[in-house]
This record gives C-alpha cells, structure tokens and sequence, in this order.
C-alpha cells in the first residue's frame, strides 16, 4: 500500500464530504433534532408502564402468586439482584422482587414505586420485606442519546460510504481511478478512514452540544464510550462494504441498504427496550452491530460499566468488521 | 522506428455477443494510430482491452515486446469517452489529485499551460464547459508522463472551435513523440491527427493504412456536386457518367475532372452551383460497408 496514495483519496473524499453541504448538515442537524425533541417531550415523565424485575420466579413466597396475576405490568425475569437494584435506583425498574425469599426493592423517589408496593403488600402482609433504595431517575433522553446517535452513525455510514462507491461505479469515477496505479486495497481504506473519523468528529460534537443543554447522565469513562463509538463506527462502514462491493445500481443499492438499515433501527433497541420482548427477536437483534455499540455505550453512560465489562460487545464488533471487511474487500469490483 | 504495442487475434465476447472478432495490429513507436468506425463497431472495447479495463476473451497484447501486466497503467495515460469525476473538487485539485497516484509525473504548471487550463482553475469541475473538461481530461490523461497515450473519442459532443483546438493538443502531444491510439468516428478528426488508422466494423478490421494510403488504393476518382435540379434526369444513364442522386445534389464520380466538365458543359448543364471534392475516409467506409459512418 502506497501512502501518497491513500491521503490522496482520503482528502479529495473529505473535501467531497465538507463542501457537500446538504450532506453535512443533514448528518449534524438530524441527530439534534430528534434529541431535543425528545428531551422536550420526555421531561417531566417516562415511561407510564409500570416494570417490575422478577428474580427466581420458580419458588413463590406467600402473598406474591396473586400480584403476579395483575394485568398491565410488565414483569421481567432478571438473573441478578446486583444489577437489577442499580435498574431500581435509576428507575428503570420500578419495583424488583425476589420471589423466593419475598424481599422486594423500590425506590423511594419513585412513584411507581410506590404504587406498585401498595398492590403487591395487603393490609397485615408480613411475609414481605421491604428494601428501599435511592437515587434519581435516568430519564429517557439519557437511555434514548446511544440509540439515536448510534442510528445517526449507522444511516451515515451504510449510505455514506456504500451508497457514494455504488454511485461512483455509475458514473465512471471508479472505472477512471481503475486505469491508475491505485489499488482496491488503498481505495476502500481511504473510504473507511474518511468517512469513520468524519462520524466520530461529528458524533462527538453532537453529543457535546446537546449535553450542554440537555445534561446527560454519564457514569461511565469518555474514553471508552469513544472507543465503542469507533468500533462501532468502523463495524458499520465494514458493513457498507458488502453493499458496494459490486453493484452498480443505486436504485438497488438504496433498497438493500434500506432492508438492512430498517430492522437494524427498529430491533437494536434504538428507541425502547428489547428487555421484556420475546427471547427470539432479543437472540436475532444480537446479529446486528447497532445493537452492540447501543448496549455498549449504555451500559458505560447508564451503568458505568468499565472497558473489561464492555468487552464482549467489543469483540463481536471487532470479529463482525473483520468478517464484513473480507467479504466485502475481497468482492470489491472498480466495474 | 520500433514496435510499441502489438495486438494478436484479440476477441472479446459479452455473452452471447461477440464486441470484437479477432483483431491484430500493431502501433509504431512515436506514431497516431486512429480506430475509426461506427458506433457500435467495437473501437472502445478494443481500446479498452488495450488499457487494460477489459480483459481479452482471447488474443493477446504486447507492450514493448512483453504482455502488459499492472504496471503498463503507470506508462500509460488513459482519456475515456466518458469519465466522471469527483464532484465538488475543483480542477487544481483533481489535478493534484491524480498526481499523486504516480511516482514519476509531469509538472502540473506545466500541463496547466500546455492545456490551457488556468483560466479555470478553482473552478469545480461539474461547472466546466464540454472543452474545458475534454482539456482536464487530457491534462490527467498526461500527468504521469506516459509513453503511450490513449484518447477514447475525445472531441464527442465539442463545438466545431473547441474540436480544432483539441486538436491543437493532441499535435501538440505528437510533436514530443508520444505514442498515440486515438478513437473516433469523426473521419476529418482521423485523417488530421492519425498517421495509421484502421476501419473497424462489426468487431472486425475491414482495412488499415495510412489515411492517404488508404484512399489512394480504394479511390483514383474525385466527386463532382451539381444540384438535382441543373441535372436533367435523362443523363442519369449517361454510359460516360457515374452519377446519382441524394439529399437534392447529383454526386458524379469523375477519374478525369476536366473531361467530365467539359461533358456537362456540351450537355448545356448550368455549373454556377458546381462543388469539386476529394474522396473521404467516409466515402471509404460507404464504399467497404455499404454504409455511413454515423448510420
């Protein structure tokens, strides 16, 4: 691989990016836009339904079997006490329940809470015990920004990288750089480049103008929350590649990259949780990289997971850009 | 002076459709060697399997005695008939662009001079004009210092000036003895710039020489033009006359132009309105297909 040539494509791509101004202001205001608005529509309330975390819900203690007869709560099975009381203590949960010992915890902020504690416990209920915990509520633009900037990097990287080589293919850009000494391999390196530090500046300043006004929760490290962003973000253009390996029609592009970009949206929890649905589409949404860098980030802003915690999404990012890069590099026609 | 590029029994198949039918030639050294044909008639393909786009389904080509392989693209300079470009980059960059694809390259003042292109550029290269872009594209065909330039029907689409002055270039090219394997289906184009052709048809080489050669072995006559309307229809089978009628004119194909004057003068044939013309590389192609060359 010869460098010159790789910055040569690299910068003529990035000067294509920065003077398409339609282009640009589309992947920054977008993303904006959808935060504030949410944040505006979910500020003084989440979500209405009531959640409730069920541990070891095989055994049941006296007094429980009837309040897991009540309609229009959702129970969730959960393996762990730990890490479902800290769900409780951001109010994602709002009420968990051991169903074995009859120990059940709320959060004493929580209104839910509160509700939910006055169905389960009858007047001279003593086989229950009560533990409180605190702290206040991850609101749902905190839980929403991952998914809505994830979305925003995986629209920007399928059609910014694997709709511009199928158009390039169109038009003859690509036949032209065929007659040059430049390699597939300096070619597609220089688009992943181009468009992955392009995502992650405009991702990061994103994040950093609406934090300033709408202040999201942030437990975790930046730092690693930037690295699931380039991972991810790299995961996604390798993932473009497949797409622009050969065609040559954008119409049949835009319909390939809409088939993956849509179920990818709707089932890599983007905009409302995957906990609580059926164990197939939870098992199918794990196929998508969206869905890994999502959980990845927030579970370090929402969770403060540490890098070690995050790992395995990490890997699974790194062996799917593997995978998608070969595929779609070894593919790769100029014609 | 020697061989630079020889081609043996090259054939192209795109399915079902044979494009090219077992062509051979070779180029000269420091010479224009023009495809000239229809559309249609397999110009591109060959010229494209010769820049090393297509690969040959059988036939082989010679660069400099040995097959081409990947580095032959660093020696040689490719214009096709249609390039897109990189939108939104203007043409100093896409300039500086392609330069930086080569080790060994030509100044870029210097092209931007030899192909006029200063005037334009900060320009963005979708706001060219048709002669201002054929100029980019050649100055990027030339930005490696290539040996051997290839020109895929350059002057398409231009104005009658904007063809001159390319070819203006192109001479230009010649003087400094660059190889030169130029396409068109422009005849005037080929007799002006090429120093060898071949007539391509139907995928097949119908006839190869040099332009004069070539019409002085098909043609010792020239065309006398006379409007339909000064030639009474009773000479149409005049035994001393070869003449027909098209388009409003009577064509007289005459070996002896004096004696055949002298005829239409006896005939009382009004010649106020007469035009004398030599055979063209188009009255060629007429004469070897049966057709034009723009049919």
């Amino acid at each position: 691989m010869r460098f010159k040539r790789f910055m040569a494509v690299l910068s003529a791509r990035n000067l294509e990016f920065i003077r398409d101004h339609s282009a640009l202001s589309w992947n920054i205001v977008l993303p904006v836009l959808i935060v504030f608005g949410f944040a505006f529509a979910f500020t003084t309330s989440s979500q209405n339904l009531f959640k409730v975390g069920i541990y070891d819900q095989q055994k049941q203690a006296p007094g429980v079997e009837q309040f897991l007869q009540l309609k229009h709560i959702q129970f969730i099975p959960v393996n762990s006490i730990d890490k479902s009381i800290t769900k409780v203590e951001r109010h994602q949960l709002d009420m968990l329940l051991d169903s074995s010992s009859g120990s059940y915890w709320i959060n004493d902020r929580s209104a839910n809470g509160y509700v939910l504690e006055q169905l389960l416990r009858k007047p001279g209920e003593t086989s229950l015990t009560k533990k409180t915990v605190t702290g206040d509520a991850i609101r749902y633009v905190d839980w929403l920004i991952p998914g809505v900037l994830g979305m925003n990097i995986m629209f920007s990287s399928l059609f910014g990288v694997g709709y511009v080589i199928v158009r390039y293919r169109k038009n003859g850009v690509l036949k032209r750089l065929k007659a040059t000494p430049l390699t597939a391999f300096e070619f597609l390196s220089a688009q992943v480049v181009s468009r992955l530090w392009l995502i992650v500046t405009v991702t990061s300043l994103v994040y950093a103008g609406t934090n300033l006004f709408v202040g999201f929760r942030m437990y975790g490290s930046y730092l690693t929350l930037l690295l699931v962003l380039v991972i991810g973000t790299f995961s996604m253009i390798c993932l473009s590649l497949i797409i622009a390996a050969r065609l040559s029609n954008e119409e049949t592009a835009n319909g390939l990259l809409n088939m993956i970009s849509w179920p990818m949206m709707m089932l890599s929890g983007v905009w409302f949780s995957l906990e609580g649905s059926p164990q197939i589409i939870q098992q199918l949404a794990l196929i998508f990289p969206l869905t890994h860098m999502i959980l990845a980030a927030r579970a370090i802003m929402i969770d403060g997971a540490t890098l070690l915690q995050v790992s395995d999404h990490l890997l699974i990012l790194l062996i799917m850009s593997a995978l998608f890069m070969t595929i779609g590099a070894r593919s790769f026609k100029w014609e | 002076m020697s061989c630079i590029l020889q081609v043996e029994n090259l054939v192209k198949r795109f399915g079902s459709v044979q494009a090219v039918n077992g062509v051979s030639f070779s180029i000269e050294r420091g010479t224009c060697f023009g495809l000239l044909g229809p559309n249609g008639a397999g110009k591109t393909t060959t010229v494209e399997m010769l820049e090393g786009i297509l690969t040959p389904s059988a036939g082989t080509i010679r660069y400099k005695g040995a097959p081409t392989n990947a580095d032959f693209r660093k020696e040689a300079g490719i214009m096709f008939q249609e390039t897109a470009l990189q939108e939104f980059i203007k043409v100093g960059e896409t300039l500086e662009l392609f330069s930086r694809f080569y080790a060994h390259t030509r100044s870029q003042e210097e092209l931007i001079d030899r192909c006029a292109l200063s005037d334009f550029l900060d320009r963005d290269v979708r706001k060219l004009s048709g002669g201002q872009r054929q100029r980019l594209l050649l100055a990027i065909a030339l930005v490696n210092d290539p040996e051997i330039v290839f020109l895929d029907e350059p002057t398409t689409g231009l104005d009658p000036q904007a063809r001159r002055n390319f070819w203006q270039l192109v001479n230009d090219i010649k003087q400094e003895q660059k190889t030169l394997v130029l396409t068109t289906h422009y005849m005037e184009e080929a007799y002006e710039l090429c120093d060898e052709i071949a007539i391509m048809d139907h995928g097949c080489i119908i006839a190869q020489g040099s332009p004069r050669d070539l019409l002085k072995k098909h043609f010792d006559n020239s065309v006398i033009l006379l409007p339909a309307s000064d030639v009474p229809e009773s000479l149409d089978q005049h035994e001393l006359l070869k003449l027909h009628r098209m388009n409003g004119q009577v064509e007289i194909l005459s070996e002896d132009v004096n004696a055949t004057i002298e005829l239409l003068m006896a005939q009382k044939i009004p010649l106020g309105h007469l035009q004398i013309r030599s055979r063209t590389l188009e009255d060629l192609f007429l004469e070897l297909t049966g057709r034009g060359l723009r049919s």
